[in-house]
C-alpha cells in the first residue's frame, strides 16, 4: 500500500512550518546582555534564552536555613543503596538543566543531585534519610507541569520517578491497571489499546508526563467530560510518605466503605505530603467510533445553549465540548498561514465537539439529528463535520494549536481558571476592557505589548483557558492582570487554577479559592505528615 | 458539440487513509471489520475539483455526477461526495465483490454513456490496491484523450478544451486536449473542503440512483488475477550505536552503503 504518497495539506504545513521555526530560531544568535551576543548550543532543547534562577527572579523567597546543605557523607549513603546509574550529580559540564528548568523555561533551580531509584524501597529510605537529616526534596515526574511545581526552588534534590516505569498488572475482565508511577501515560495507554481500554484521560504532554505526575497534580485534560476526574477513576496508590513509611492501597475495590479515603488525599497534593509510586486505576473500553464536529455560532449565550443541547441528545457519547472566540481563531490562522480555516464566514464564538462511541451508525444518526436540530432553530450558524480521520485530526488542530499560535507573536501570558458556565467567558471581556482601558493592548498597532486577550476552554468542564498574547513581557502588563484576574475569578466563586495546580506560581493565590478554614486544615496536615517539611518546599500553601 | 459539461466523478470506499491497515488471520487479504473507511483521498480531490471548475465556469457545468462501485456502505461516501458538491450520484452494488480496475474501467465507461457525461475526473490511483489503472483503461475504452496526474485544471470555455498541468518526475509538464477527456488527480491540484452542515443536510434530499452488476450485463467483473498470499514487509531491524567515525565508515563498508 502506497499510504506513504497521501500528505494531507495541514498536517504537512504545520510540520514544515514548526520545524523552520524552531531551525531559524536556534541560528540566531540571542543579545542576553548589551554588548554581548550568546550563541544557543544547537542540542539544547528549547531555543529560548536561558531562564533566569528562580531565587534571582524572586528575591523574596529564601531558602529555609533550617534545611541542611549536601554534603559528601550523604553522597556516601545514597551511593550505599542506589547505584551509579541512579544517581546524577552536577559537574563543570553538566548542570542538570533538563530537571532544575520547568519545560516553559519560566524557573531554574540549583539542584546539585538528581536520584532515580528503580525501586520502592529506595524511594522509602531515600526519604527516610533525607527526613532525618532534613534534606529538602523535589519528587519529579515528567516535568511538563506549567506552574513550576516539579523543578527545585534552591537546592533541593531532585527525586526523578523516570526510572520507576513498569506496568505492574492489567485486569481485561475488571479493566483496573496498576502500574508505576513513572510510567509515561502515552505508553500506558498504548499498552491499553492493545488489550482493548483507554486510559480515562488524556493532554497534550501525553508523550512525556508519567501516570504519577498526573495523579500528583490531579491533572484534568481532554477527556475529563466524558470519564470524570482522577478522583474518581483512581482507585488505589500505593505513596511513600516523608518518614519512609509506605501507604499501600494498591489492591483497593470499587467499592469500599472502611474508614477515610486517604488516597484522595495525595491526588492533588503535588508531592507535598508523599511521594506517589504506584497508581491503580479504572480503565473503561476504548471507544471504536469518533466524530468530530466544528461549529460557529454568534454568542456566548449560544455556546451555552449548544452544550445543554449536545448533552441532551449526544449524551453518553459526547467526550468533548470544546469553546474558542474568535480571537483565538484569528491568532490561529496566522499561525497556520496557507490552511483554510473549516468555517468561511468568521464567527464570534465556535465550538468543537467530539463524540466517541461503540457503534458508528449510531453515533452518526445520533449526532445528525442534534446538528439538524441546532441549525434548524438558529442556535447553529454554521458547522462543519468530518468526512474522515484526517479531517478529525485537522479539526482538533484548530483547538490545539490555539496555544502554541497564542505565543507565535511574543508570548503569553497564561490564566488557567474555572467558572461557574454562566460566567466563564466574562473573565475574557473583563481582561480585554481592563488592557484596552489601560492603553496596553492593539491587535494592530505593534507600539502596543498586548495583542489580544483570547478565551477558550472546556466548556463541559467549566474551565477557561485565558491566554494573553503579547508582543513582549512587561511589568505594566503584569500589573494590569494580577490580582486583576484573580479577584474576578473570586468574585464569581471560581477557582484560580483549574488543572494546573499551585506549584510554586500560585501558591501566594490559594486565599483567592480556599477559605481560611480549608488553608489551616491543608496546613495542619502538612505539618502532620511532613514536620520538617522536606517535601517540595516553598510551594503549594 | 453543445457548450455544457457533464462531470462524472467515480468515487472509492477504502480502509481511511490514517488507519494502519492489519494483514487478516488467513492472510488472503487486509483485515475489513471494525475499521474505519472514508472515501479515496484522490478520490475526494477529484470531487473538489469538479466542483470547483463548477465555481468557475458557472454556467458551462450542467451537472456532477458521482458514482461509486462497492459494498451498500459505499453510500455513505456517496453522501460525502454530495454534501461537498456533487449533484446526483449512482451506487453500483457489487456486495462484496472487489473489481478489478478493468472491470470497474468497463462499468464507468457505461456510465459515462449513462450520464451522457464529457469530462471523468477521478483518483489516480486508490490507496488500497495503489493499482493506478482505472483511469488510463477508462480513457482507452472509451477512446478519449486522458491527463493523469493532474496538478492543475484548466478550462477553455471557448474551445472547450482542457489544459492540464501533470506531475512528473522531476517537474511539470503541461498538456492540452479537447474535450470528452478523463484527468486523474494527484495530491498537489487542490485541498478539498469540509462538508458544511447545511451542505449535509441537503446532500440527504439529494438523488442517489441504486443500481447493481446485472445493470451491466455486457460487463464481465470476473476476477483475472488470484491472490496468492499477503504479507507484511519484514520489520526493520533495531539499528546500532557506533563508537566513532571510523567506525560508522567500516559499517557502512560492510553493509556496501558506501
Amino acid at each position: 500500500m502506497l499510504r506513504s504518497t497521501v500528505r494531507k495539506p495541514l498536517q504537512l504545513a504545520s510540520r514544515v512550518k514548526l520545524s523552520t521555526a524552531s531551525w531559524s530560531a536556534s541560528r540566531r544568535a540571542v543579545p542576553l546582555q548589551a554588548g554581548r551576543v550568546w550563541w544557543p548550543k544547537v542540542q539544547e532543547y528549547s531555543t529560548k534564552i536561558q531562564p533566569k534562577l528562580t531565587a534571582e527572579s524572586y528575591p523574596d523567597v529564601h531558602r529555609f536555613s533550617g534545611f541542611k546543605k549536601l554534603a559528601d557523607e550523604d553522597l556516601s549513603f545514597f551511593r550505599s543503596i542506589l547505584s551509579d546509574s541512579e544517581i546524577l550529580q552536577a559537574k563543570a559540564d553538566e548542570d542538570l538543566a533538563l530537571f532544575n528548568e520547568d519545560w516553559m523555561r519560566k524557573y531554574k533551580g540549583q539542584s546539585q543531585l538528581v536520584l532515580r531509584p528503580k525501586s520502592v524501597n529506595q524511594v522509602s529510605q531515600i526519604l527516610k534519610y533525607c527526613n532525618e537529616q532534613k534534606l529538602a526534596v523535589v519528587p519529579q515526574g515528567g516535568n511538563t507541569g506549567l506552574v513550576g511545581g516539579s523543578v527545585p526552588v534552591f537546592d533541593e534534590i531532585v527525586l526523578s520517578l523516570t526510572q520507576l516505569n513498569k506496568i505492574r498488572d492489567f485486569d481485561p475482565v475488571s479493566g483496573i491497571l496498576k502500574c508505576d508511577a513513572g510510567v509515561i501515560l502515552e505508553n500506558a495507554d498504548s499498552f491499553l489499546a492493545e488489550h482493548g481500554y483507554i486510559f480515562p484521560m488524556d493532554l497534550g504532554a501525553k508523550g512525556s508526563c508519567h501516570v504519577g505526575g498526573i495523579v500528583a497534580t490531579n491533572a484534568g485534560g481532554l477527556r475529563l467530560l466524558r470519564y470524570g476526574s482522577l478522583h474518581g477513576t483512581v482507585l488505589g496508590l500505593e505513596v511513600v510518605l516523608p518518614n519512609g513509611e509506605i501507604l499501600d492501597s494498591m489492591n483497593a475495590l470499587r467499592k469500599d466503605n472502611t474508614g477515610y479515603d486517604l488516597k484522595q488525599m495525595f491526588i492533588g497534593s503535588e508531592g507535598t505530603i508523599g511521594v506517589i509510586t504506584g497508581v491503580s486505576i479504572l480503565t473503561p473500553p476504548r471507544p471504536k467510533a469518533f466524530n468530530v464536529s466544528f461549529l460557529g455560532v454568534e454568542s456566548y449565550e449560544a455556546v451555552q445553549k449548544t452544550f445543554v443541547q449536545a448533552k441532551q441528545e449526544l449524551s453518553e457519547i459526547l467526550s468533548a465540548f470544546e469553546f474558542m472566540d474568535l480571537n483565538s481563531q484569528r491568532l490561529t490562522k496566522e499561525h497556520l498561514k496557507d490552511v483554510p480555516h473549516p468555517l468561511e464566514e468568521e464567527y464570534p464564538f465556535y465550538i468543537l465537539i467530539e463524540t466517541s462511541g461503540s457503534n458508528k451508525e449510531h453515533d452518526d444518526v445520533k449526532l445528525e439529528t442534534f446538528l439538524e436540530k441546532a441549525m434548524e432553530d438558529g442556535t447553529v450558524l454554521d458547522g462543519v463535520v468530518a468526512q474522515d480521520e484526517t479531517e478529525l485530526r485537522n479539526l482538533w488542530q484548530w483547538r490545539e494549536m490555539i496555544p502554541e499560535s497564542s505565543q507565535a507573536g511574543g508570548g503569553v501570558y497564561k490564566y488557567d481558571v474555572s467558572l461557574p458556565l454562566k460566567d466563564l467567558y466574562s473573565l475574557v471581556e473583563a481582561a480585554n476592557a481592563k488592557l484596552t482601558e489601560k492603553g496596553l493592548l492593539s491587535v494592530e498597532d505593534t507600539s502596543k505589548p498586548v495583542i489580544s486577550a483570547i478565551g477558550y476552554g472546556h466548556v463541559g468542564d467549566g474551565n477557561l483557558h485565558l491566554n494573553v498574547a503579547v508582543r513582549e513581557y512587561s511589568k505594566d502588563v503584569e500589573k494590569a492582570l494580577e490580582p486583576f484576574v484573580y479577584e474576578h475569578v473570586s468574585s464569581k466563586n471560581g477557582s484560580i487554577s483549574a488543572e494546573h495546580g499551585l506549584g510554586f506560581q500560585k501558591k501566594n493565590y490559594i486565599g483567592y479559592s480556599k477559605n481560611d478554614q480549608e488553608i489551616k486544615m491543608i496546613k495542619q496536615l502538612k505539618n502532620l505528615y511532613d514536620p520538617n517539611a522536606i517535601l517540595n518546599p516553598y510551594k503549594y500553601v | 458539440m453543445s457548450k455544457s459539461l457533464r462531470i462524472l466523478v467515480p468515487v472509492k470506499r477504502v480502509i481511511d487513509y490514517a488507519i494502519k491497515p492489519r494483514i487478516n488471520k488467513a492472510g488472503t487479504g487486509v483485515e475489513k471489520t471494525g475499521v474505519k473507511f472514508s472515501m479515496n483521498p484522490f478520490d475526494d480531490i477529484a470531487v473538489e475539483e469538479a466542483v470547483r471548475i463548477r465555481e468557475k465556469h458557472k454556467k458551462l457545468v450542467e451537472n456532477i455526477h458521482a458514482v461509486s462501485i462497492g459494498p451498500l456502505k459505499a453510500q455513505d461516501i456517496l453522501r460525502t461526495a454530495l454534501a461537498k458538491g456533487a449533484d446526483t450520484c449512482s451506487h453500483v452494488d457489487v456486495k462484496e465483490a472487489e473489481l478489478e480496475p478493468l472491470a470497474v474501467a468497463k462499468i464507468l465507461k457505461e456510465m459515462v454513456a449513462k450520464q451522457n457525461a464529457n469530462l471523468v475526473i477521478l483518483g489516480k490511483q486508490s490507496i488500497d490496491d495503489d493499482c493506478n489503472n482505472t483511469g488510463q483503461m477508462l480513457a482507452g475504452l472509451l477512446n478519449w484523450p486522458q491527463a493523469t496526474f493532474a496538478a492543475k485544471v484548466e478550462i477553455d470555455e471557448a474551445n472547450m478544451t482542457a489544459r492540464v498541468t501533470r506531475e512528473i518526475d522531476g517537474g511539470e509538464e503541461t498538456v492540452s486536449a479537447p474535450l470528452p477527456l478523463v484527468v486523474t488527480t494527484d495530491l498537489r491540484l487542490n485541498q478539498p473542503r469540509y462538508a458544511t452542515l447545511p451542505n449535509l443536510m441537503k446532500a440527504k434530499k439529494k438523488p442517489l440512483e441504486k443500481l447493481s452488476l446485472s445493470d451491466f450485463s455486457k460487463v464481465d467483473a470476473e476476477p483475472r488475477l488470484k491472490v496468492m498470499k499477503v504479507e507484511e514487509p519484514p520489520t526493520r531491524s533495531a539499528g546500532i550505536k557506533v563508537g566513532s567515525v571510523d567506525e560508522l565508515i567500516e559499517k557502512l563498508k560492510e553493509v556496501k552503503a558506501i
